[in-house]
């Protein structure tokens, strides 16, 4: 089913949080998809990472319900290759944020097997937690 | 005498690491000091415009560095070695967020105020550059037992090179570790995939998506005809080599590929060979050796 | 050069002076009271008339200025109306009929900086409009008889640079009988061009095309070709530009040689070919291309074994009519021209800056440039490599890009791109042809329709913008990745061939010229022209003039129209024999100067000189700025049209009906961008602060502490210096000239203890409107917090100010 959106000023809000969080002129993106095509977790992604940027463009809030900002590594290619210089690994970070401050926890610690939280480094194990807990 | 920044892990699963890390610096003529009272740096930057209170761990360390001049400890030596690519990235971005926004550095220093204010003076370097700095021909001189023969391909992983404000190298051309492995005699096989990510932190959730980045990292640089593989983060090492059992369920055809830190291959090369830490990596680079004739005596 | 006479600065006996206000259709006056603004100067002395008019700029109005000035003998005019920058000329002119100087004309600003900013307070509008033309009325008071200064121009012009700029450039100056230098650093003319197959959207080939014009150029008597030469300096002005090229050896007589090529037969030197790209090679001794101009072989001394005998000396050797010549030497030309078109043109963007490319390491990614010569020598029956059947081109390369530090676009690479892969596609439709885009600016004429075209054959255009190329080691075939943005899916292809559209960057010779000529450069890089919009293809430096792409990327029907506005500007400044110049130059007042010669170096424009122990001013050089001024402890510098007593005059005039509790700021505002931007603030009928008076200036570094100090004490609460920002200044030193005058002046309010924060300098560009009007409201309000400056610090402030400026050093 084609989405029909009508845009509001409501939408207006959703970007310039998402703006200000991240301190990215989030609107300067001109959609050259340069970061899709360096992001290496985008195979597993519902939405591209410009497409991300586009949404929030929109003001679209369902931007936050999609899984690729939980996919994103923070490796920062996108934020070398951009070029319009815009810090994509920000904007994921604030919408990551946004739900993350609401106390929705992306994953459940308690949840992972015993015998792989000890294989795992601690270094996994707290920037696991700092990227997905809140 | 250098101050330097273990972090979590190298105390821990990446010991050997930090001890062949040591003695081969001792080796360079730099002793390296671990840093007192130190706390861990947290692994990742928080990149949110308005998180100051992660930035406060890193920036503890960074304060350590400043009082061991004013005690006296040290004598105006504001430099921080780290060794983990993580533990880098952090303490030099939380640096640089406060030098760029003296009013954070404010807040941060009232907050803190428990400890003297961060005066901004420390310097973060990685082990790399420190090496850099001591010269790759020193480097080669110091070398007892060249690896020639061995071929070796780079992985820089992601926060070493990335984003520009805290690169130690060209973020799509870095050449520090060929240039490295070259002052130990060994041959350096490019891969172009040796800045790709290692999937760093989803390998808590998702270590199918690690396993085929693993795959597809380790399958490049064998395809340009690598032996193995050095790192230089312990994420990326649990990636790229403990990982490779997840990747074999997959993949049952992947041939192991041994990966190593690189300062294994710098103790080896510099004949230290009880600090080597073969014995600790999750896939074993002993055999390899030996077919090279590189191995060690004794028990590493 | 004549000097003008300026007619003796006596005022005479007795100023007539008329003054005329403007109803401007009631623009003006719906808001201000404009008869009682004309009967408020009825009393002053020198006031014969004072008369409103529905429309002053009419033929009505400024008749009747012109009999006024006949009937009541006037010689003095004020004009309350619209801003001087809108009809200043026409009331200039306006007097010049009627035969009095145009220089005795004072405007008043009562629209743009008044009625209309002010629109909501007509009894304060009214007020500030009577104390404009106050204003104004004190100036004219002291305004000299003076006249346009005029000065002789020849008819030469240097044309630097040798492609099709400054061939179109050099031809219609020659065709219309002015005498043209035309230096090029290569061996022919005929730049870029050259090395292009075909050209968009026509697909005319670009030689032939080309061809014609060169050997126009090579038979047009009145344009000396200096080939293989560069410029090794320029000093001078306009009129009176020396010029010295250094001209380097080809070692080949051009008269003599028949070009039939034996010599490179017997060469045994080989090197790089610059027509393609270093993708083939030539020897030693060659011809440049096969259209050049002069035809004529060239001896690369660098490539060659040597000219001794024991090294070498083939092509001497078998050289029939006796062409080869050893004994040729550089030579250092020198000459004289009077005005220059400066056409250095561009260089390609250097791919391998983009690593993610792997340009120069993977043998199968190449330039658009070195697909060009491919498609040449493939039609000519000598392919140069195979370009397989599956080629991408990579969009926006070096352009469009803060990775690579330049956020331009580089406007033809779409259009070239498309030019390409058409020609690739229907030289063989088997081929699988993609280009990789973010945008396709398809925006001239013919090129939309081009487009469809290449649509239409089959060339897939895909919405992405590559990441990365990766080679495969064996096959040496490169993969590429992007996003297809439209669908939003990740493309993942291997191919032959992979050209990167490359973009233009200025060409590496024009860094040096533009320092030998002043000239600036815009944000992107290439020259900057003197306005955007009204002047694209003059500079700031008088009768230097840009064409073609050292301007700014442009396709060749863009730079062929661009060569001749430039040319028709040059002889727009030369055909009369002559050219006219506004009289706002520097002068000395003789019996003040001591010949202390502290002014001497601090002229920006090198216009002042000491001769006979006193100073001495070229007004040819001399632009106007007022940066000498301040640095004169005998006060003996002056400027006409804005001298020292008439600043203080209408300084005094603005702070003269002060009231009371009153706050009155002075706003200074310089002609190119303070005062503009004063009315475009008007204009948009923004208000601001009414307690605001605005006196306009050539520059702001006209306003020497010494005229702030004594604003200050004679009442004035606040000062503010609006000024044209660095990069779009005309006057390049007058941001730092001004930030010393400001500080020395802040500095001396300190010593009295009068707070620094009463004078400002903001640098301004002539959009920011809300900047403007921020900065003035935020004045006034400093102003009146502050409140009025005590008597006793006023009194130590005037004492021994000179001392206080002068005493000890003159660092100002």
């Amino acid at each position: 089913m084609i989405p029909k959106i009508v845009l509001t000023s409501g939408h207006v809000d959703f970007l310039k949080k998402v703006s200000e969080l991240s301190g990215q002129v989030v609107t300067q993106c001109d959609q050259c998809g340069t970061c899709s095509a360096s992001c290496p977790m985008v195979d597993g992604m519902d939405i591209t990472p410009a497409q991300m940027m586009r949404l929030v463009q929109l003001g679209r809030r369902e931007v936050l319900e999609s899984k690729a900002m939980w996919i994103c590594a923070s490796c920062f290619a996108c934020t070398v290759r951009c070029p319009r210089g815009l810090d994509l690994s920000k904007v994921a970070e604030a919408l990551r944020q946004i739900q993350l401050r609401q106390a929705i926890d992306h994953i459940d610690i308690k949840s992972i097997p015993k015998d792989e939280i000890e294989r795992l480094p601690q270094i996994a194990l707290v920037s696991g937690c700092r990227k997905f807990t809140g | 005498m250098i101050p330097y920044f273990p972090g979590c892990t190298l105390k821990t699963k990446a010991d050997f690491f930090e001890t062949s890390a040591l003695r081969v610096a001792r080796c360079l003529g730099t002793e390296l000091i671990e840093l007192p009272r130190w706390n861990c740096c947290g692994t990742v930057t928080s990149l949110t415009s308005d998180d100051l209170i992660h930035h406060v761990a890193p920036l503890r360390d960074l304060i350590r560095v400043e009082d061991m001049n004013t005690s006296g400890e040290i004598y105006q030596e504001y430099r921080l070695v780290a060794l983990c690519s993580m533990c880098f990235h952090v303490l030099k971005r939380a640096h640089l967020r406060v030098m760029q926004n003296p009013g954070e550095l404010e807040k941060i220093n009232n907050l803190m105020y428990l400890e003297s204010d961060y005066q901004g003076k420390v310097s973060v370097l990685h082990f790399l550059e420190l090496l850099r700095d001591i010269g790759f021909p020193k480097i080669q001189r110091t070398v007892k037992r060249p690896l020639a023969g061995l071929r070796v391909s780079p992985y820089y992983g992601c926060l070493l090179l990335r984003p520009k404000e805290v690169a130690i190298d060209d973020p799509e051309d870095p050449a520090i570790l060929s240039h490295l492995l070259e002052a130990l005699g060994a041959e350096v096989i490019n891969n172009p995939f040796k800045t790709r990510c290692c999937g760093s932190y989803q390998t808590v959730c998702d270590k199918a998506a690690v396993a085929e980045l693993t795959f597809d990292i380790l399958s490049r640089a064998r395809q340009e005809g690598a032996e193995c593989v050095i790192t230089s983060c312990p994420l990326c090492m649990f990636n790229l080599a403990d990982r490779q059992k997840e990747v074999r369920e997959k993949h049952p055809e992947f041939e192991p590929m041994p990966v190593l830190y690189f300062t294994q291959l710098m103790a080896l090369a510099f004949g230290l060979d009880d600090v080597c830490g073969f014995d600790q990596n999750a896939v074993d680079a002993r055999p390899l050796l030996q077919e090279k004739g590189l191995s060690t005596r004794g028990a590493s | 050069m004549s000097s003008t006479e300026f007619t003796s600065r006596e005022q005479s006996q007795m100023k007539r002076t008329g003054v005329y206000v403007c109803h401007c259709g009631g623009n003006i006056s719906e808001v201000v009271d404009v008869k009682r603004v004309a009967e408020s100067v009825l009393g002053q002395p020198d006031v014969v008339l004072a008369k409103t008019h529905e429309h002053m700029c009419s033929e009505t109005g400024q008749n009747l200025v012109i009999n006024d000035i006949k009937e009541h003998r006037l010689d003095r005019i004020v004009i309350a109306a619209c801003s001087p920058q809108f009809q200043g000329p026409t009331f200039k002119a306006t007097l010049d009929k009627a035969g009095l100087s145009p220089y005795v004309l004072e405007m008043a600003n009562i629209r743009e900086q008044c009625a209309w900013p002010h629109f909501g307070f007509p009894g304060e509008a009214t007020r500030k409009a009577m104390s404009l033309v106050g204003m104004a009325l004190a100036k004219v008071d002291l305004d000299e008889i003076l006249k346009k200064l005029t000065f002789p121009i020849g008819r030469r012009v240097l044309v630097i640079g040798g492609g099709i700029a400054g061939i179109q450039a050099s031809l219609d100056l020659g065709d219309a009988g002015f005498d043209v230098y035309l230096v090029e650093k290569e061996a022919s003319i005929g730049g870029k061009m050259m090395q292009l197959s075909r050209t968009f959207p026509t697909e005319d080939c670009a030689a032939c095309i080309l061809s014609p014009k060169m050997a126009d150029v090579a038979a047009n008597r009145n344009i000396h070709m200096l080939t293989y030469s560069e410029i090794e300096n320029i000093e001078g002005y306009l009129g009176h530009y020396e010029v010295t090229v250094k001209k380097k050896p080809t070692y080949v007589n051009p008269d003599k040689c028949t070009c039939c090529g034996d010599c490179v037969d017997v060469c045994p030197a080989v090197a790089p070919n610059e027509l393609d790209q270093g993708l083939l090679s030539r020897k030693a001794i060659y011809l440049p291309s096969p259209i050049a101009v002069p035809h004529a072989y060239v001896l690369d001394i660098k490539a060659c074994l040597g000219l001794l005998p024991i090294a070498c000396g083939k092509c001497k050797e078998i050289c029939d009519p006796g062409a080869v010549d050893f004994n040729m030497r550089p030579e250092l030309i020198r000459f004289t021209v009077d005005t220059i078109i400066v056409a250095t043109g561009y260089d390609i963007f250097d791919a391998g800056q983009k690593k993610v490319y792997g340009f120069g390491q993977y043998e199968n990614v190449v330039t658009a440039l070195d697909v060009e010569r491919m498609i040449v020598h493939a039609a000519e029956g000598n392919p140069m490599r195979p370009m397989g059947k599956r080629i991408a081109f990579i969009q926006c390369v070096g352009s469009r890009d803060e990775q690579v530090g330049n956020e331009s676009c580089s406007r033809i690479c779409c259009m070239y791109a498309t030019k390409l892969s058409q020609l690739l596609k229907r030289s063989d439709p088997s081929r699988d042809i993609y280009v990789f885009y973010t945008d396709l600016r398809a925006y001239g004429k013919g090129f939309e329709e081009y487009y469809k075209r290449a649509q239409g054959d089959g060339v897939k255009f895909i919405r992405g913008r590559p990441a990365e190329l990766v080679e495969d080691p064996r096959t040496k075939k490169v993969t590429l990745r992007a996003e297809d943005t439209l669908t939003r899916t990740i493309i993942e292809s291997e191919f032959d061939l992979v050209v990167l559209s490359v973009g233009l960057r200025p060409n590496e010779g024009t860094e040096a010229i533009a320092k030998l000529l002043r000239l600036g450069k815009s944000p992107d890089g290439f020259l900057q022209e003197a306005h955007p919009k009204f002047r694209p293809v003059d500079t700031l430096t008088d009768g230097v003039f840009l064409a073609g792409t050292v301007q700014g990327p442009k396709d060749i029907p863009d730079t062929v129209a661009q060569a001749s506005a430039a040319s028709s500007r040059a002889i727009r400044l030369m055909n009369r024999g002559e050219y006219d110049v506004d009289p706002v130059t520097a002068f000395v007042h003789v019996e003040s100067c001591d010949g202390c010669g502290l002014c001497v170096d601090r002229c920006p424009s090198q216009a002042l000189s000491l001769s006979a122990n006193v100073a001495v001013i070229n007004e040819a050089l001399c632009k106007g700025c007022g940066s000498c001024i301040a640095h004169c402890p005998k006060a003996a510098l002056d400027l006409h049209c804005y001298t020292n007593d008439q600043m203080l005059a209408q300084v005094r005039a603005a702070l003269s009906d002060k009231e009371g509790p009153d706050v009155r700021t002075l706003i200074f505002a310089d002609d190119m961008t303070g005062y503009r931007l004063a009315d475009n603030v008007g204009t948009a009928k923004m208000s601001y602060a009414l307690d605001s008076r605005i006196i306009r200036v050539p520059s702001c570094s006209r306003v020497t502490p010494q005229l702030m100090l004594q604003a200050i004490a004679l009442g004035a609460d606040g000062l503010i210096l609006c000024e044209s920002e660095k990069n779009s200044n005309p006057y390049p030193h007058s941001v730092p000239t001004i930030m010393s005058h400001v500080s020395k002046a802040k500095e001396i309010l300190g010593q009295v203890d009068i707070a620094q924060d009463r004078i400002h300098f903001v640098q301004f560009v002539t959009v920011m409107l809300a900047g403007f009007v921020n900065n003035i409201n935020r004045l006034s309000e400093i102003a009146r917090k502050l409140g009025p400056i005590p008597a006793e610090p006023l009194q130590r402030l005037s004492q021994d100010m000179d001392k206080k400026l002068f005493g000890g050093d003159h660092d100002s």
